[in-house]
C-alpha cells in the first residue's frame, strides 16, 4: 500500500534532512480553527437564512476539516498536514456524533419528565381513553417484568451451560457448529425470533401471552449469555483449572467450584446487560403478547402490555396526551435499562479476574 | 493478553486426570448437560428456519401474484396478492445508507476513544457510548419521528439544491421527511453506539509494541493509525460493521415509528414512502388473517435469510483474516 | 553520520513518579554503549528518552538536555517525529508489522519519508537486508509476511527495518532477551558489523553479553524500590569489567546482588 504523492519531488536515497525542527503551528491553533469555523459556519448560515441548525454544523465542520488541512500544510509540511487533517476529521466524526445522540438523551428526559410521578407509575390505563391526559404505565412495567424475568429464567442456564460447554470441553465440530450458530443466532432480528414464536402458536393454536412473548425474548438472549459469558470463562487462567485439576479434582467439579466463581463477576454482568438489551424490545410483544390496557399479573394467561410496546402504542394514538405518556413511559424504560447497564458494570469492575491488563 | 506471537504457543490442553468413580458420573452428567444445552441451541436455530419455512410455505401456495416481483401487499384480497420487492428495496437501502454513514463515523469515534481524547476523556466517553448502545429501538423511533424529522427538513432542501441532478437527492414531492434517507439517517445514529464500542474494543488491542514500531520509524500519529492500527483492526471493523448491519436489515420500532410507507419503489431516496420487510410486519399485522399472517412470516423468513448471509459473510471474512496477519486473538 | 551524544542532566517521570533521576553521560559515535543495572533501575526508561519515545507512554514527562551533535532532541521547535527518525529502535521483542510482507516492513519507514521509485525501493531493502545479515534467509520470499519468520529473523527484520531509513543512532532495549542462543549470537555478530557504521546504545540483562560486544558500559542503579534510577558510573568495558572506580558496579558484576 503506498502512499505515493506524485507531486513531490523525490529525494534521493538514503534520505537526508537538514535539521530535526521545523516551524510548527501553536498548541492552540486546533481551537483557534474550531472557533473560527463555527463563526463561519453560523454567519453564513445567517446570511443565507438557513434554517435548519444541522446545515450551519455541517458547514462549521467542513470548514474546520478545510481550515486545519490548509494551514498545516502552509506552516508545517505536507505528512504533517495529513496528520492534522485525520486529527481534525476523527474530531468532526465525534462531534457529529455526540449531538444526535446528546440531543436523543436530552429530548426523552425534558419531555418524559412532565407527566411522570407517582401516580404514573402506579396506575394503569383502564379506563383513560387514548386522547385525554391520565393514566399510567403500572401494567407495562408488571408486563415488562414478568416478560424479562422469565425469559432470564430460560436462557441463563442455557446460555451458561452452552458456554461452559464450548470452553471447558468444547472441541471438535460440534463445538465449531455451536459457536458458529452463536454468532448467527446474535444477528436474528427480533422481529424474526417473534415470528418463529408466532408460528408455533398458529401451529399449535396458542393464545397470546406473556410467556410467548419471553420465549421470543429468550431466542434474543441466549446468544448474548452465551458470548459475555464465553469471553468471561476464557479469561480464568489455564493455571487455575491445572491446579485444581493436579490435586485430584473431577473436572466438573473445578468447572462449578474453581472456573464458575472465579468468573462470576463477569457472568452476572453478561447476563445484566443481556436482560437491558431484551428489556427494550417491542417488536416480539406487539406480535405474541399483544398489548392489553389493564392489569394482568398473569403472565401464562392473556394479553399483556410492556414498556417499549406501551410507549409504540401511545406513540400510534397520535396526540399530545399520548405524546407525552409516550416520552414519560420512555424516560421510565431508559432508566430502567441504564440502571441494569451501572448496576452490571459496577459488578463487573468490583469483580474483575485479575488479568494483569 | 489476547495477542501471542507464534513463537508462543497456547498453553497446552488440561490433561485429563484419573478421577474416583464419583467424579467420573459427575463428569458424564455435567458434560451432557452442556453439551445438550449446546445441541439445544442448534435445534433452535434449524427449528426457526423449519417453522418459518412451512408456515410460509402455506401463504405462498394461495399467492396470486409473484412473491418476488409483485408491488402490492394484500394478502386479505380476492384474489390473495403479495410481495417483497418494495420490502426487499427499501430494506436494503435503507441499510446501506445506515451502513455508509455509520460506519466512517464510528471508525472516527473509535479512534477518537482510543487514540486522540485526552486520557481523562477517553474512559468516561467508552463508557457513554456503551450506555448509548443500550438505548432501546422504540425510544430512537420516538425520538426520530417526532424530533428529527422536522430538523431534517433543511438538510432535505439543501440535498435537493445541490444534489438533486443525482436523481436521488431529487425532491419531487412536498412534504414532511418520512423518507428511506430519513430512516438511513437514524438508522446509522442507532448502530453507531455498537459499531463505535466493537470498533474501539479492537483498535485498544493493537499491541503496544506494533504502534511502537511504527512510531519508533519516525511516523506521525496518523501513520501509526495506518500502519499499525488500521490493518490489526481491520476484521474488528468488518465484524462491527456486520453487526450494525445485522441491527440495520432487522430493525423494526424505528422504522415503524418514521416512515410513511407506501407500496412503491422510488429512488428519489428523499420522498416518502417504501417500506421495509420488519417495518411492514410490524404495520400490517393487527389487522392480518390468518393467511396475512403467513405471508409476514414468509416475508420474515426472507428477512432472517438476509441476515444470516450478512452473519455469515461476516464471519467468513474475519476467520480468513485471522489465518493471514497471523494475529490470533 | 553517526552522531555523538551528550546528555545532561536528564529526569524522567511516569506521572508522580521520578523514574530517573538527573543523568548526565556522553556516547561515542560509531561505538556500541551497554547500559547495564538491575531490574527497575530506568536504563530502559534512560534509552527511550533519547529518541523521545518516552513521552509516549501515558504520563511520561521529561525534564533536561539531550544533545545529538548540536541539536538538543528536547529544543523548542523540535519535531519528535523527526528525532524518532534520526534515532532508530529495536525493541526487545521483535515486533514487525504483523500485516505486512517482509519487503514491506522494511520499507516501511522509507515510505513514510517520501516517494520512491519502485527500483530504489528494492535497492534499499536488499542493501538493509544484507546489512541485517537477513538476506540470503528471505530473498525468495519477501512477499511473504514477516509474521511467518522465527523469533531471531524477526528481530534481525527490524534491525533491518530501522537501519533501512540510515538513522544517526540506534537503540536497542534488551533485543536478545526473548532469543535462543544461537539467535543471540547472530545479533552480537551484526551488532559488531553495525558499529562501523551508527552510534549504537544497547540495554541488556546479560553481563557477558555487554562484555562482548560493547566498547564502553554505563552502570545504572537504584537506591530501593521506589526511589528514581541513577547513574553509578560509565567507563570503558574493559575497565568496568576489571576494575571499576565504584564498589556498588563491582558487587553487581561479581554477582553479590541484583
Amino acid at each position: 500500500m503506498s502512499n505515493a504523492i506524485q507531486d513531490a519531488a523525490p529525494t534521493q536515497a538514503p534520505p537526508r534532512r537538514d535539521s530535526l525542527s521545523h516551524r510548527r503551528m501553536p498548541r492552540w491553533a486546533p481551537a483557534g480553527f474550531a472557533a473560527v469555523s463555527i463563526a463561519l459556519g453560523v454567519g453564513i448560515g445567517t446570511a443565507t437564512g438557513l434554517e435548519s441548525r444541522i446545515q450551519w454544523g455541517l458547514i462549521a465542520a467542513a470548514f474546520f476539516v478545510v481550515i486545519s488541512y490548509a494551514a498545516t500544510s502552509a506552516v508545517e509540511n505536507r505528512r504533517q498536514a495529513k496528520d492534522r487533517l485525520a486529527t481534525s476529521v476523527v474530531w468532526v466524526c465525534f462531534v457529529l456524533a455526540v449531538v444526535p445522540l446528546l440531543s436523543l438523551v436530552w429530548v426523552t428526559v425534558s419531555r418524559g419528565i412532565k407527566v411522570l410521578d407517582g401516580y404514573f407509575l402506579t396506575h394503569s390505563m383502564a379506563g383513560v381513553p387514548g386522547f385525554e391526559p391520565g393514566g399510567g404505565v403500572y401494567h407495562a412495567l408488571i408486563g415488562t417484568l414478568e416478560q424479562v424475568g422469565l425469559a432470564t429464567l430460560v436462557s441463563a442456564p442455557i446460555g451458561l451451560l452452552t458456554a461452559v460447554y464450548l470452553v471447558e470441553y468444547g472441541k471438535g465440530s460440534l463445538a465449531k457448529a455451536v459457536t458458529f450458530f452463536v454468532d448467527v443466532m446474535t444477528g436474528i432480528p427480533s422481529i424474526v425470533a417473534g415470528l418463529f414464536i408466532l408460528s408455533i402458536m398458529l401451529i399449535a393454536g396458542l393464545a397470546p401471552s406473556g410467556l410467548m412473548g419471553a420465549l421470543a425474548l429468550a431466542i434474543l438472549m441466549i446468544p448474548v449469555v452465551v458470548r459475555s459469558t464465553e469471553e468471561m470463562l476464557k479469561l480464568v487462567p489455564n493455571e487455575l483449572r491445572e491446579a485444581a485439576l493436579a490435586l485430584g479434582v473431577p473436572k466438573w467439579r473445578v468447572i462449578l467450584k474453581v472456573v464458575i466463581p472465579t468468573a462470576v463477576g463477569g457472568i452476572t454482568t453478561g447476563v445484566m446487560l443481556a436482560i437491558a438489551r431484551i428489556a427494550g424490545e417491542t417488536a416480539p410483544i406487539m406480535l405474541l403478547v399483544f398489548g392489553s390496557q389493564l392489569i394482568n399479573t398473569n403472565p401464562f394467561e392473556g394479553a399483556q402490555s410492556s414498556l417499549p410496546f406501551y410507549i409504540w402504542e401511545q406513540y400510534r394514538v397520535g396526540n399530545e396526551a399520548s405524546y407525552d405518556r409516550a416520552w414519560a413511559a420512555a424516560l421510565v424504560l431508559i432508566a430502567f435499562v441504564m440502571i441494569l447497564n451501572l448496576v452490571a458494570r459496577g459488578i463487573a469492575r468490583w469483580k474483575a479476574p485479575k488479568t494483569g491488563r | 493478553m489476547a495477542i501471542t506471537t507464534d513463537n508462543n504457543a497456547p498453553a497446552p490442553p488440561v490433561a485429563e486426570r484419573a478421577s474416583t468413580s464419583t467424579g467420573r458420573a459427575g463428569d458424564k452428567i455435567f458434560l451432557g448437560l452442556s453439551r445438550g444445552s449446546g445441541i439445544l441451541l442448534l435445534v433452535i436455530m434449524a427449528s426457526i428456519a423449519v417453522f418459518l419455512t412451512y408456515r410460509a410455505s402455506l401463504a405462498l401456495s394461495q399467492n396470486e401474484g409473484n412473491f418476488l416481483t409483485t408491488f402490492d401487499w394484500n394478502p386479505a384480497g380476492d384474489p390473495p396478492v403479495f410481495g417483497i420487492a418494495v420490502l426487499l428495496f427499501g430494506t436494503i437501502v435503507s441499510s446501506v445508507i445506515a451502513m455508509v454513514i455509520a460506519v466512517p463515523i464510528a471508525v472516527g469515534i473509535a479512534l477518537f476513544i482510543s487514540h486522540y481524547a485526552p486520557r481523562r476523556l477517553a474512559a468516561p466517553l467508552a463508557y457513554v457510548v456503551d450506555l448509548l448502545a443500550a438505548v432501546p429501538s422504540i425510544i430512537y423511533g420516538i425520538w426520530g419521528a417526532l424530533f428529527l424529522v422536522p430538523y431534517l427538513e433543511g438538510l432535505n432542501l439543501w440535498l435537493d439544491q445541490f444534489l438533486g441532478w443525482t436523481y436521488i437527492f431529487e425532491k419531487t414531492q412536498v412534504g414532511v421527511a418520512r423518507s428511506l434517507f430519513t430512516v438511513g439517517i437514524l438508522l446509522a445514529i442507532m448502530i453507531l453506539p455498537i459499531v463505535t464500542s466493537v470498533s474501539r474494543e479492537v483498535f485498544l488491542q493493537v499491541p503496544r509494541m506494533n504502534e511502537e514500531a511504527a512510531l519508533a520509524l519516525g511516523a506521525t500519529r496518523w501513520e501509526v493509525i495506518r500502519l499499525s492500527v488500521l490493518p490489526f483492526g481491520r476484521s474488528g471493523v468488518i465484524s462491527a460493521s456486520m453487526l450494525g448491519l445485522g441491527r440495520a436489515l432487522g430493525e423494526t420500532m424505528a422504522v415503524a415509528t418514521v416512515l410513511s410507507p407506501s407500496f412503491v419503489i422510488s429512488l428519489h431516496l428523499l420522498d416518502p414512502g417504501g417500506g421495509t420487510f420488519a417495518q411492514n410486519i410490524a404495520a400490517k399485522f393487527d389487522e392480518a388473517t390468518e393467511l396475512g399472517r403467513d405471508a409476514l412470516i414468509a416475508s420474515g423468513l426472507v428477512l432472517f435469510v438476509l441476515t444470516l448471509l450478512v452473519n455469515g459473510a461476516a464471519r467468513l471474512i474475519i476467520a480468513r483474516r485471522k489465518e493471514y496477519s497471523g494475529a490470533n486473538a | 553520520m553517526a552522531k555523538r551524544i551528550d546528555v545532561s542532566g536528564l529526569t524522567a517521570y511516569y506521572g508522580s513518579h521520578k523514574a530517573i533521576d538527573d543523568i548526565s553521560m556522553t556516547v561515542e559515535p560509531r561505538s556500541v554503549t551497554a547500559f547495564i543495572g538491575p531490574s527497575g533501575c530506568g536504563k530502559s526508561t534512560f534509552l527511550r528518552t533519547l529518541n523521545r519515545m518516552h513521552e509516549v507512554t501515558p504520563g511520561g514527562r521529561v525534564e533536561g538536555k539531550v544533545m545529538l551533535d548540536d541539536e538538543n532532541l528536547y529544543g523548542k521547535d523540535v519535531d519528535p517525529v523527526a528525532v524518532r527518525r534520526t534515532v532508530g529502535m529495536v525493541f526487545q521483542r521483535p515486533n514487525p508489522f504483523p500485516t505486512m510482507s517482509i519487503f514491506d516492513n522494511v520499507a516501511a519507514g522509507l515510505r513514510l519519508n517520501g516517494n520512491y521509485k519502485k527500483s530504489e525501493l528494492a535497492e534499499v531493502v536488499e542493501r538493509s537486508l544484507k546489512g541485517a545479515n537477513l538476506w540470503n534467509e528471505v530473498k525468495d520470499r519477501l512477499n511473504k509476511p514477516g509474521s511467518g519468520l522465527s523469533g531471531g529473523q524477526q528481530q534481525r527484520l527490524c534491525i533491518a527495518r530501522a537501519i533501512a531509513v540510515e538513522p544517526d543512532v540506534l537503540l536497542m532495549d534488551e533485543p536478545c532477551s526473548a532469543l535462543d542462543p544461537i539467535s543471540t549470537l547472530a545479533i552480537e555478530d551484526l551488532i559488531s558489523e553495525l558499529k562501523e557504521r551508527f552510534t549504537i546504545v544497547i540495554v541488556t540483562h546479560n553481563m557477558q553479553q555487554a562484555a562482548r560486544v560493547s566498547d564502553r558500559t554505563a552502570f545504572f542503579n537504584l537506591a530501593a524500590v521506589g526511589q528514581p534510577g541513577k547513574l553509578v558510573e560509565i567507563d570503558e568495558t574493559e575497565r568496568i569489567f576489571s576494575n571499576p572506580s565504584v564498589q556498588a558496579t563491582e558487587d553487581y558484576i561479581s554477582g553479590r546482588f541484583g
